[in-house]
């Protein structure tokens, strides 16, 4: 009797393979399986922790008590909190004037870059140190570059005759913001130059050949082939160094704490010195929201002229 | 068998009385540590240590070597004593109080936390009662500190939630031959003449520094100092912000006058290792900070050594007003040891243990009962003498305020910090800086 059960076993495992088999041919379920371990570990260690940030905003959540609902007004108590209006003011400099500067002066390298010479591939190694160097070294190395006893550059200046005293870089509120947006663009620049090298190298020679044929000057042809072909790849670049510029942390938090002040506190810092340090998570939360906006409308931006891409 | 009934009846004898390391650190009495002083007849909480008890404490890095061979050497007698065992974990000392915080949410973790300031305030309900050692402590040791009661107990329960170690205290530290050539004999105590002093001391080409960026222990404890010198404050006893008040406008003129005149460029972007790097590169002459800068100078400028000395920080009319670093000890409610726990700071602060670690620290850590005042280390360098009084002399931050989430908070947005910040950068008016600080201060007590 046992023949005949293990003989119509035989044919459900068989049946079973066989739908195991066409279901790996279908490639909807095999695009689900293959991106399910990344999806689970966007989920627990991504959308989790976003959406829990989200509730917390709503949150009077104090560190050790949980917090109740408590509707907008941590957002109304932010809006009305000068210390706030502040960080907005901080953050939107420094991403801004951040930003242009990157692509203005990662435009202009990536165009030396892109021309013929010697040990270029050197050179273009050399280019992206800044950007592959950890953020919170180089920005120690900042600290002490601007340290109003010990800078190097003031010493440098000093020795050039530039300057009599050494320059307080930090502990002016103004001299402070430019000083990290120098930081910060002295980081990004290889992201732009290495980005935007590579668009340069799919423009057609015979582009800029033709141009000077017709008479073109060098600002001729970048103004009317460069720019415009290089437009949708710069246009990806600049969101993306927007989103990260914007939602920055350790330069900052390293160089001056958002120091002296608050004077150079961007969402990031404010958010982690409220909940962390404060132990407000809440507010914390509350202010890290805000960047959400901004930061979504930046995705899509980029997503449209990535598609537009493809 | 002699050796296992030995081992046996010690147990049994801490298992029941829980008194014999207490009992004998009483009889004993380190020569090297309280010499001479009779200590009060006190008996220690019976405390039954559990059997395998195993505790995990979370502490603060050592500011210095012979912290951490002191430490873990008494803990190894605990252990030895009691048959417990003991983790400890040591941690960059900004970063205890976050991880702290996220255990006291878990409700898991470490058993034991050596934190800062008001910690035990933000979560008391999951710490557990430690009235019985802390009142044996005190009763035995000469009392503790006046501002050890209010970081200790909670004032909801009037109960002790947290064991005070004491805290890294800060003095001023100077260059004696320069301000002998600014026409002092020493640093004055006195505000205005301290302040006259330092101006004498840039006008000679030595000026002071101070830090008032963002500087976590310089840049709060100066802060707050000075101001509670002119008899300003940020809170009332009724959580009600105090910020605004004529004290606090002469303590903003005070500090602009210090800023203009007497500190070297670049203070407000000063956080906390930048004071001690301008005082042994020899660009300042006078900073406040704990006895790190002097051994520091020992060990690599000899002459600056010799020509550092220490003074208390300004004062008032009032006396004393200091802020310092202050380091409560406080035990999880979730810990599956508390009788374990409890014993092991006990005995962690009795003399046998204490007397040489404070002894070894040479003038790191100010401890938080009297009795240790009378220990050698303050007296055997005369410059160690100042830093005996820290916590004696300090006032809880916060003050006049309750302890708890909103003083950790005023503390954490640096108010006191930015406030003068604020006015001596001229970024903005008395007027301006102070409503910032008031709107702050009322925002953080009214959650």
């Amino acid at each position: 009797m046992a023949e005949p059960i293990a003989a119509a076993r035989v044919p459900d495992q068989a049946r079973f393979r066989q739908r195991l088999a066409r279901a790996f041919d279908n490639p909807t379920f095999l695009g689900f399986l293959f991106v399910a371990p990344a999806e689970l570990l966007l989920l627990v260690f991504l959308a989790y922790p976003f959406v829990l940030g989200l509730w917390l905003g709503f949150t009077d959540t104090v560190v050790g008590r949980p917090g109740s609902y408590i509707g907008w007004e941590n957002y109304a108590d932010l809006l009305e909190d000068p210390g706030f209006w502040l960080t907005v003011f901080n953050t939107f400099l420094y991403t801004i004037t951040a930003v242009i500067l990157k692509a203005v002066l990662g435009i202009g390298l990536a165009v030396v870059l892109n021309r013929d010479f010697k040990a270029k591939g050197l050179v273009r190694a050399i280019v992206l140190l800044p950007w592959i160097v950890p953020t919170a070294l180089s920005a120690i190395c900042f600290w002490w570059l601007y340290d109003a006893t010990f800078s190097g550059i003031s010493w440098a200046l000093i020795k050039l005759g530039l300057i009599e005293n050494f320059i307080n870089f930090l502990g002016e509120p103004w001299n402070a913001r430019w000083s990290l947006i120098a930081a910060n663009v002295w980081r990004g620049i290889p992201f732009f130059t290495i980005g935007l090298l590579a668009g340069l190298q799919t423009i057609s020679p015979d582009l800029y050949e033709a141009a000077e044929l017709d008479g073109a000057g060098s600002w001729a042809k970048f103004r009317r082939i460069t720019l415009p072909l290089l437009t949708p790849l710069l246009t990806v670049v600049t969101v993306f160094s927007t989103i990260w510029t914007f939602a920055d942390f350790q330069l900052i938090w390293v160089i001056t704490k958002g120091g002296p002040a608050g004077t150079t506190h961007i969402f990031g810092t404010l958010s982690f010195q409220r909940a962390m340090s404060g132990g407000h998570f809440g507010e914390g939360a509350a202010i890290s929201n805000f960047m959400l906006p901004i930061l979504v409308g930046c995705v899509l931006l980029a997503f449209t002229f990535l598609r537009k891409e493809d | 068998m002699e050796k296992k009934s030995k081992d046996l009846s010690r147990r049994d004898f801490l298992k029941t009385t829980g008194a014999g390391l207490a009992g004998a650190a009483v009889f004993s009495g380190s020569l090297a540590g309280l010499a001479g002083r009779a200590l009060a007849a006190v008996e220690p909480p019976k405390l039954a240590v559990e059997k395998g008890a195993e505790l995990r404490v979370l502490r603060w890095s050592p500011f210095v070597a012979s912290d951490k061979d002191l430490w873990e050497g008494n803990t190894k007698k605990w252990e030895e004593a009691t048959g417990g065992k003991v983790a400890t974990e040591y941690l960059a000392w900004e970063d205890v109080r976050p991880k702290a915080a996220m255990e006291a949410s878990v409700g898991a973790g470490h058993d034991i936390i050596l934190g800062w300031h008001d910690d035990p305030f933000l979560y008391p309900d999951k710490l557990l009662d430690v009235t019985d050692v802390a009142e044996y402590l005190g009763q035995k040791y000469g009392g503790w500190e006046d501002v050890c009661l209010k970081y200790g107990i909670n004032p909801a329960t009037g109960k002790w939630i947290d064991i005070p170690m004491g805290g890294p205290g800060q003095a001023i530290v100077y260059r004696k031959s320069w301000v002998n050539e600014a026409g002092f004999d020493e640093v004055p105590v006195e505000m205005d003449k301290f302040i006259d002093c330092c101006k004498k001391l840039k006008a000679k080409g030595h000026p002071v520094g101070f830090a008032m960026g963002h500087s976590v222990g310089d840049g709060n404890n100066w802060a707050h100092g000075f101001l509670w010198a002119f008899g300003a404050k940020t809170t009332n006893k009724d959580s009600t912000p105090a910020i605004n008040s004529p004290e606090t406008k002469m303590a903003l003129e005070a500090m602009k006058d210090l800023y203009e005149n007497a500190m070297i460029p670049g203070c407000a972007s000063w956080q906390d290792p930048h004071n001690n790097k301008a005082y042994l590169a020899g660009q300042i002459s006078m900073t406040n900070n704990g006895i790190s800068i002097y051994y520091a100078a020992k060990e690599k400028f000899p002459e600056i050594a010799e020509d550092t000395f220490h003074q208390h920080p300004p004062q008032g009319k009032n006396g004393p007003t200091e802020l310092h670093l202050f380091d409560p000890a406080f035990i999880f409610a979730h810990t599956a040891a508390p009788n374990a726990a409890k014993h092991y700071l006990m005995f962690m602060l009795e003399e046998e243990q204490c007397a040489p670690w404070i002894n070894a620290m040479r003038g790191y850590v100010t401890p938080s009962l009297k009795a240790y005042r009378d220990l050698p280390v303050w007296t055997e360098d005369p410059k160690h003498t100042v830093y005996r009084d820290c916590i004696k002399n300090m006032l809880p931050n916060g003050f006049e305020g309750p302890i708890g989430p909103a003083s950790a908070a005023v503390m954490a947005e640096y108010v006191v910090v930015d406030l003068f910040a604020n006015y001596c950068t001229r970024n903005m008016s008395a007027d301006q800086a102070i409503a910032r600080a008031e709107k702050t201060i009322a925002r953080a007590y009214k959650k």
